[in-house]
């Protein structure tokens, strides 16, 4: 008896929840940053269980790509954090508050 | 007796962990032995000669060492995590050691391989995913040791590491174009035959640059000399092991040459035929090969015991003598000597490249950092990448022509 | 309750265990440290779904590269303790509860609508992994322009961090 896939469904939908809980309440910037990754794991989790149910090797492809883009943003988004500390001395995201109004 | 014929995966499984444990951590202590014995000759002294014959105790005197010494914890700014990384480093060195086949996979007991731990299809990409979680290990020591030294010295260890593991993974894929597969059984298989007969089909030949560019990032990765400067004695107290003392210095030294180990492993098995033996198969007296050499050592070490003046080493070396002439006279009993050959070759060329790597220790001056780095990304990486696409040309170009 | 059952839960627990700690922690370096948890943990259930060369990947790309860049930039920028926020009323009393249902709706869905009964039972097959020689022939094939485009975003990606992080002069 394997696993069902709905069980991987259930868990990519906590981690995406606990994801978003983490991006709205956590005020470090490198930290928001890390749930954003969170997220696009759960995601890929979804993508990988669906490609099982299906037998189809498409879902993997996509899991690839958003591998690599994840590795890309990561690597621009942790460049402007550490011009954003430079300029603004403080990782609070909110600190970097100069256009609200 | 009816759980092991039921349960057979994981009694042999166990029995074959347990074995590979205590044989890994005895080449561990006697590697560390034979390095201080190896650079000591390169440096015309003598070494470790003292503790037992030939300083032969000596690691065992290490080892006691190691465990009565006085734990002194810093005042490290995080506990868990200066625990935690001398535990990463060591548990994900011995890790990669399973994943590597020691001998041929026929060779069978209760139905499982006797030779081969584990046999993963993504073998040789596991064994690289490893390899990146152990980064972990020297950046989060020398973070948490809360001092200058291990700071930096964490920090450029693994930038330098990072740097070189692209360089070291795309020089392998010139082999996995050549062998098809992922698979170390399948990379080992591609190697059988021999050109013109006599020269082994080993992946050495096609690929002599990528074998070069392999084993310079893997000397880059395991900081070794020429590659040490992040925990040179001389620029960094000792880098990111500084503030480690006692049990949590041991295995950090341990996982150091176990990676060794596993690095001289892959370099046996992606580019030297792995347990292949050298000579043609017809040459049949090679099956007396093992048995001839241990019997050779034995009859040196039983010159030696007369030679040797001490009682107690005298004792020590006799015991070694008749241990050597027992496992020479079995390994010369023609089912044995067929069963042993793969293991022999393997570990033969194993021992080879680790001399490689002494005899490196011994002879080279060592990078600057920044010469490191420029040399990492401005020389190797290009070279690995054309080797690669010079590698693919080479193969597609026949297969182009016919359409 | 077999072994593929066992693993699932634990590793679906130790994933779970990391997201909760990543929210957490007071430091930024342990919340780093609960995502490498996290990623370890999904890559053993992409191995259990068959997905073997992800599951290399998602170790080699994104437990060690990835998340060693966001270590070595919390290294660098010395990212202190994180401050204690307040929650806000609105979320605590009403936010939770609705997140709750929600969740429980979508098991609902999950376990009882037709193409939702597909997906719950999985069919009871023995995993075949996925090859990888059929994953690159994917990649290489109908997939290749994406795979190309992504090397230019790859540069794009490294040309602008080199931008962005260089000293002013």
């Amino acid at each position: 008896m394997i696993v069902p896939v709905s069980y991987y469904l259930v868990l990519s939908a906590i981690l995406f929840g606990l994801g978003v809980v983490a991006f709205v309440f956590k005020r470090n910037v490198i930290t928001i940053f890390m749930s954003i990754e969170l997220m696009l794991n759960a995601v890929n989790l979804a993508f990988v269980a669906f490609a099982r149910a299906h037998n189809q090797l498409d879902g993997l492809v996509f899991v690839f790509f958003v591998i690599v883009v994840a590795a890309a943003e990561a690597a621009v988004g942790l460049a402007i954090v550490i011009t954003l500390v430079r300029n603004r001395e403080s990782l609070n995201v909110e600190r970097v508050n100069l256009l609200k109004f | 007796m009816e759980f092991i014929s039921q349960h057979p995966v994981l009694v042999v499984s166990l029995v074959k962990i347990a074995v590979l444990l205590f044989i890994v951590m005895t080449a561990l202590a006697y590697l560390t032995w034979a390095e201080r014995k190896i650079v000591a000759h390169i440096q015309s002294r003598w070494g470790p000669y003292y503790v037992g014959a030939h300083g032969l105790l000596q690691p065992l005197a290490d080892g006691i060492k190691f465990l009565f010494k006085e734990d002194v914890t810093p005042p490290v700014s995080d506990r868990l995590v200066y625990v935690l990384a001398p535990f990463l480093a060591l548990s994900l060195a011995l890790t990669a050691i399973a994943l590597i086949p020691f001998g041929p996979p026929d060779v069978q007991v209760l139905g499982q391989s006797v030779f081969i731990v584990s046999n993963l299809d993504i073998g040789l990409l596991f064994l690289f995913a490893i390899t990146s979680i152990g980064v972990y290990g020297v950046a989060l020591a020398g973070w948490s040791s809360n001092s200058k030294y291990p700071l930096l010295g964490g920090l450029r260890s693994s930038a330098q590491m990072i740097s070189y593991e692209v360089s070291l993974t795309i020089s392998v894929v010139g082999v996995l174009l050549l062998a098809g597969t992922l698979n170390f059984n399948g990379i080992i298989k591609g190697q059988e035959g021999y050109w013109f007969h006599f020269i082994p089909r080993w992946h050495v030949v096609p690929q002599i640059v990528g074998f070069l560019c392999y084993i310079t990032a893997a000397i880059a990765e395991t900081n070794r000399i020429p590659f040490d400067l992040p925990e040179a004695e001389t620029e960094l107290v000792a880098g990111f092991h500084t503030e480690y003392s006692s049990f949590k210095f041991a295995m950090f030294f341990m996982a150091e040459y176990a990676n060794m180990i596993t690095v001289s492993c892959l370099a046996t098995i992606l580019f030297f035929g792995g347990w292949l033996s050298p000579f043609p198969d017809i040459w049949r007296w090679q099956l007396f090969l093992p048995g001839a050499g241990l019997l050779a050592l034995g009859a040196y070490c039983a010159w030696d015991t007369v030679a040797e003046m001490r009682g107690i080493a005298r004792i020590q070396l006799a015991v070694v003598t008749l241990l050597m002439l027992g496992g020479g006279a079995i390994c010369l009993i023609p089912p044995v000597a067929a069963v042993i050959q793969g293991p022999f070759w393997f570990t033969a060329k194993v021992l080879a490249f680790l001399f490689f790597y002494i005899w490196l220790r011994g002879t080279l001056p060592r990078f600057r950092y920044d010469q490191l780095m420029s040399f990492g990304w401005k020389l190797l990486l290009p070279v690995s990448l054309a080797n690669l696409v010079i590698t693919a040309f080479v193969i597609i170009l026949p297969l182009l022509r016919h359409g | 309750m077999n072994i593929p059952f066992i693993l699932f839960f634990v590793c679906a627990l130790l994933a779970v265990a990391g997201a909760v700690m990543l929210i957490l922690a007071r430091e930024p370096i342990h919340s780093a440290l609960a995502l490498v948890l996290v990623m370890m943990s999904l890559a053993v259930l992409y191995l259990l779904l068959g997905a073997e060369f992800i599951a290399a990947v998602q170790i080699i790309v994104y437990a060690g590269a990835i998340m060693v860049l966001f270590v070595f930039v919390i290294m660098l920028l010395n990212a202190g303790v994180e401050e204690r926020t307040d929650f806000s009323k609105i979320a605590k009393y009403a936010g939770l509860p609705l997140a709750f249902f929600l969740l429980l709706w979508i098991g609902h869905w999950l376990a009882h609508a037709p193409a939702g009964a597909v997906i719950a039972n999985g069919g009871s097959a023995p995993t075949v992994a996925f090859s990888t020689v059929e994953l690159s022939k994917q990649l290489f094939r109908p997939y290749l322009f994406p795979f190309e485009a992504t090397s230019i975003l790859i540069l794009i990606a490294i040309l602008g961090a080199w931008v962005l992080a260089r000293k002013e002069e």
